[in-house]
């Protein structure tokens, strides 16, 4: 190696740009499938891409936008089936187990000396960890924590239909409602989709059962709680929600009925923390030109969607070390920072520098780390987080057909909820 | 070998060879046909025999996904909604093509113009189709925020969100992209319609609309049958439309069982109901068209 | 034929009649013209105005980012659309003549099985065949998705031609075969020259299906293989980040303009073709 050339791999080192992927990628190919399609999530990936790169492998970008990833699961299996799986995969939440269980997923041995090395297993939040493992062995890498239960408030039109302060609880919001709604402000602004219609119907279950009674609903699946009367409450809960709700919203994006509460045509929305992204592309500032509370009723839980990138069992080499060093990457400081920075949510690294964060992903750290002792931290079920996936359709199935059904019985479809549920299992 | 004539001069190897070339010519087809249309079909059944969950399984569990298909109100929603779906595309296709194929062929000035008109929705890929579609029946958004900003203040037109309607819009969509299509079928039928008949009818004393009803239409039943067979063909792909156009919402009122199909054996890992659900609608269409084909089929070849 | 039946001249009924088909020329007409507003406006004139008001300010800003991020993808679309739709139109004919010409044993069933392959949903074959072209070797290959295209297009193109060649007489191939002609001579000297009208159609069809193909783009290509199809879901459907329902609409227009050209420009032919009686039973 030359004088130049070493000065000019330093400098692309240095800068996350290499000048030549292709003079080193006789190191090894990994070829990733995922939906991190969004200007704001490519920016992310493209930092993973670059050290990668820079690493000296070859990063094969297979990004396949739609449904929530619905299109990019039908390209994974027909992939699988035809022996030519990925090297990386966007699987999340139980989905790994299920993948790891019919043995596609990398063998013990191939992440856990990295994860040894990184010291992951003190670095990474437990509940993350234990995503991401298969009988204590790493499969997949985690990339981040996602708060689910948040509400997003326009203060302007909380001022102009006279809120004095964000609501705290279920009657509370209702009374926002209506005040809203008695000024021409669109009360809440929810796209209505199967997975927004979910979203919303878990932190009203949260709010009304407590986590505990969450937990045993999404997580145990106990019929008793599912078809009791406290979830009729909650599925009454939500048609009352829905009738503060546009008419019109039905099939619209979540980031277009952010757009309604960011310009003030609504005055709030339950939505994920990724619904930030779309405040800080407006240019406006949490805390100031936006509040984040905890959905009303939920404070103290912590409903959690955590992102991951799965590793598939493949047999080349170079591939194999390209996976390790993705792996390795996307849990470093930087790679934690710039991400879920861009992402809106928080660094699944317990270890990380939050003074760069905006308020509400300091709070939503905070919020965590508390809820995690207490058993208020649950999975999220809109987001498979919760349950497999026949069995978080057929909650969707069941919420979606409720929600735009005018004459629908709140207790006919705690029922339906139950039935449905025991039917996929 | 029903319109192959003797070959009195030809020599004995190359007359068999003649008499195997056509079938040579064929086989590659015929294997390409019976793997990938029939071989997967039986393969998709098996499936639907199994217990496979998010990835191909044998573990063998009779019919019970059958049962569970039975039991689930999403299915027969999408069933329901094929039926509504199917017929309504497939006639209004065939009425409005009909119709304007026949008032295009009055000696229309322009025509080569509104036919390019009538004919480009064709080009467009169904996924076009439905996100303009869903644009322009979006209440709030669209047409209906149009004729109110034209002052017609108390038009309203919410289907794309009712449960109820939806599927209709979808058949909009589906008629506005395939009728211009049918249309150009059935102009160049008509072209090829002797003009003396018409001329005997009209002398005779006939109107112009008995004379299309009764004579002219009637000969064009070829073009039906291939119209049919495109229309029915179009109606079983419309997945991408409702897709782009409503992802099958609201709940899931505009489902289709391509939808159902493939939102259950890919994204919901539930291979082998979703196998079942195709085996179904293959049965379904298949009860509906051997008879149709049969009878079209059937003497067809005119010697 | 339609030279008798109506006399040109403004009667009430030919009023009726041109008034009928301009209204049907506008509502085909509708979507279109909105697409292409949409393409041109900023995305604070589309919140602000309705679908078919002007722009207020003409922005091409919309269309050079929708092909700042196609562009790639609609040259993979024509890789893989052009082989495939001359292939599967060549097989087609030579299917289409055996089947009206050389009949056989079997061959009518042949063409029933066929048929009933046009009412095939996809969806249903999406795994046996990435199985199958993972064993070929072609697995997220350009090749394997012209493969793909190719046996799936098989069923219309063999349509098209064996009902263009049923309505040839059978006299001019019984006396080309008396004359000593061969099977390819026949084909070649005898049925081919006629038969441009239908591989017009066959071609104009093929071109639009293959050129629209979404499902088997999406699922047996991958990363810069892609068709132009998948980049436009990629870019319309991001679950996340802001709309901009302007570069939506003109990756759309994109998407569409090679096919929206074929029926523009080879739309006479088209027609042409279905009178020669590709449309015949």
């Amino acid at each position: 190696m030359n004088a130049i050339t070493r000065l000019a791999t330093a400098v692309s080192l240095a800068s996350l740009f290499p000048l030549a992927a292709s003079a080193a990628d006789d190191k090894g190919t990994i070829e990733v499938t995922h939906w991190w399609t969004s200007p704001g999530e490519n920016a992310a990936m493209e930092v993973l891409r670059n050290q990668v790169k820079a690493d000296g492998y070859t990063w094969k970008d297979n990004a396949v936008a739609g449904g929530g990833g619905s299109t990019a699961m039908t390209v994974l299996k027909s992939r699988v089936v035809a022996g030519n799986p990925p090297g990386a995969a966007q699987i999340k939440g139980p989905d790994i187990q299920e993948w790891a269980k019919a043995g596609y997923l990398i063998p013990d041995n191939g992440l856990d000396d990295v994860a040894k090395e990184n010291n992951w297993d003190t670095l990474l939040y437990p509940t993350a960890a234990k995503i991401v493992q298969y009988g204590n062995h790493y499969v997949a890498v985690p990339f981040n924590i996602h708060r689910v239960n948040w509400l997003w408030i326009n203060p302007e039109a909380f001022k102009k239909a006279g809120i004095a302060k964000p609501p705290t609880s279920l009657e509370e919001l209702y009374d926002a409602a209506a005040k809203l709604q008695q000024a021409g402000i669109t009360p809440i602004a929810l796209g209505g989709q199967p997975w927004q219609d979910s979203t919303l119907f878990e932190s009203v279950v949260l709010a009304v059962m407590g986590p505990e009674g969450y937990h045993k609903s999404f997580v145990d699946l106990d019929q008793a709680t599912l078809t009791g009367q406290k979830m009729a409450d909650a599925f009454a809960a939500l048609k009352k929600l829905a009738g503060y709700m546009d008419p019109n919203r039905s099939g619209k994006d979540w980031n277009l009925t952010t757009a309604d509460v960011i310009n003030g045509k609504a005055g709030m929305q339950p939505m994920g923390d990724w619904a930030k992204s779309e405040w800080t592309a407006a240019k406006k500032v949490a805390g100031k030109d936006y509040l984040c509370v905890p959905f009303p009723g939920t404070a103290g839980s912590y409903t959690y969607n955590v992102d991951s990138l799965a590793m598939f069992n493949v047999k080349n080499k170079g591939t194999l070390a390209a996976q390790r060093d993705v792996a390795k990457i996307a849990l470093g400081t930087q790679f934690q920072t710039v991400f879920n920075q861009n992402k809106g949510s928080i660094p699944v690294r317990n270890d990380i520098d939050m003074s760069q964060f905006d308020s509400c992903a300091q709070a939503s750290a905070k919020d965590f780390a508390e809820a995690s002792k207490d058993g208020g931290a649950q999975p999220s079920m809109a987001h498979n987080m919760a349950t497999n996936l026949p069995v978080q359709g057929a909650v969707f199935d069941v919420v979606t057909n409720f929600i735009n059904d005018k004459n629908a019985d709140p207790a006919k479809a705690a029922q339906q909820l139950g039935a449905a549920i025991k039917a996929a299992q | 070998m029903n319109s192959v004539v003797a070959l009195p001069r030809a020599t004995p190897v190359l007359d068999r060879l003649q008499r195997w070339l056509p079938k040579l010519v064929l086989a590659p087809s015929m294997v390409v046909i019976l793997v990938g249309f029939y071989a997967y079909i039986g393969w998709t059944l098996v499936l639907s025999f199994t217990s496979s969950s998010f990835v191909p399984n044998y573990t063998f569990v009779g019919l019970a996904q059958y049962w569970r298909l039975w039991d689930n109100d999403r299915w027969w929603v999408a069933s329901k909604n094929l039926v509504i779906f199917g017929g309504l595309f497939i006639g209004i296709s065939l009425v409005v093509g009909v119709l304007l194929a026949v008032l295009l062929d009055q000696r229309i000035r322009r025509e080569g113009f509104i036919r390019t008109v009538y004919l480009y929705p064709m080009a467009l890929s169904m996924i076009v189709t439905g996100t303009a579609w869903k644009w322009l029946l979006n209440p709030g958004m669209g047409l209906d925020k149009l004729l109110r900003d034209w002052g017609w203040t108390g038009f309203t037109f919410d289907w794309l969100i009712n449960q109820d309607r939806v599927i209709y819009c979808v058949v909009i969509a589906a008629v506005w992209q395939a009728s211009g299509f049918i249309m150009a079928m059935f102009l160049a039928g008509l072209r090829g319609v002797d003009g003396s008949i018409i001329r005997a009818a009209q002398v005779d004393g006939a109107s112009l609309p008995t004379i299309y009803l009764k004579i002219v239409l009637p000969s064009l039943r070829p073009v039906f049958f291939s119209a049919f067979m495109i229309l029915a063909h179009i109606a079983i792909k419309s997945f991408d439309l409702v897709m782009a156009m409503t992802a099958g919402g609201p709940g899931y009122a505009s489902d289709l069982p391509a939808v159902f199909m493939y939102s259950f054996t890919f994204s919901r890992g539930q291979m082998g109901m979703g196998s079942a659900s195709a085996m179904l609608m293959l049965g379904a269409i298949l009860a509906i068209l051997v008879p149709y084909l049969y009878s079209e089929l059937r003497g067809k070849r005119h010697d | 034929m339609t030279s008798a039946v109506l006399k040109p001249g403004l009667t009430p009924s030919r009023v009726l009649i041109y008034a009928v088909l301009i209204l049907a020329c506008l509502m085909y007409l509708v979507p279109l013209v909105v697409m292409l507003l949409t393409s041109f406006k900023t995305p604070e004139d589309i919140n602000s105005g309705n679908l078919l008001t002007l722009p207020h300010v003409f922005s091409t800003l919309g269309w050079v980012k929708a092909w700042a991020t196609v562009r790639g993808y609609f040259w993979n679309s024509v890789a893989i659309t052009v082989p495939a739709v001359l292939i599967s139109t060549a097989v087609g004919a030579l299917n289409g003549y055996v089947l009206s010409m050389w009949r056989f044993r079997g061959s009518q069933l042949f063409f029933g099985l066929l048929l009933f392959g046009c009412f095939l949903p996809f969806q249903a074959v999406l795994l046996p065949a990435s199985f199958t072209l993972g064993k070929m070797g072609l697995a997220n290959t350009t090749a394997g998705l012209v493969v793909v295209h190719v046996v799936y297009g098989l069923a219309f193109t063999t349509l098209f031609f064996r009902n263009f060649y049923v309505s040839v007489p059978e006299a001019l191939v019984k006396a080309a075969r008396l004359d000593g002609a061969g099977f390819f001579t026949i084909f070649g000297r005898v049925l081919l020259p006629m038969s441009v009208p239908t591989i017009m159609v066959c071609v104009i069809w093929q071109f639009t299906q293959i050129w629209n193909d979404f499902l088997f783009g999406v699922v047996f290509a991958s990363g810069d293989a892609q068709p132009i199809t998948v980049a436009l879901n990629n870019l319309v459907n991001t679950t996340t980040g802001v709309k901009e329902y302007n570069v939506d609409m003109a990756a759309a227009m994109i998407a569409g303009l090679p096919t929206l050209l074929v029926y523009v420009l080879a739309g006479k032919y088209f027609l042409r073709g279905l009178t020669a009686g590709a449309v015949k039973g």
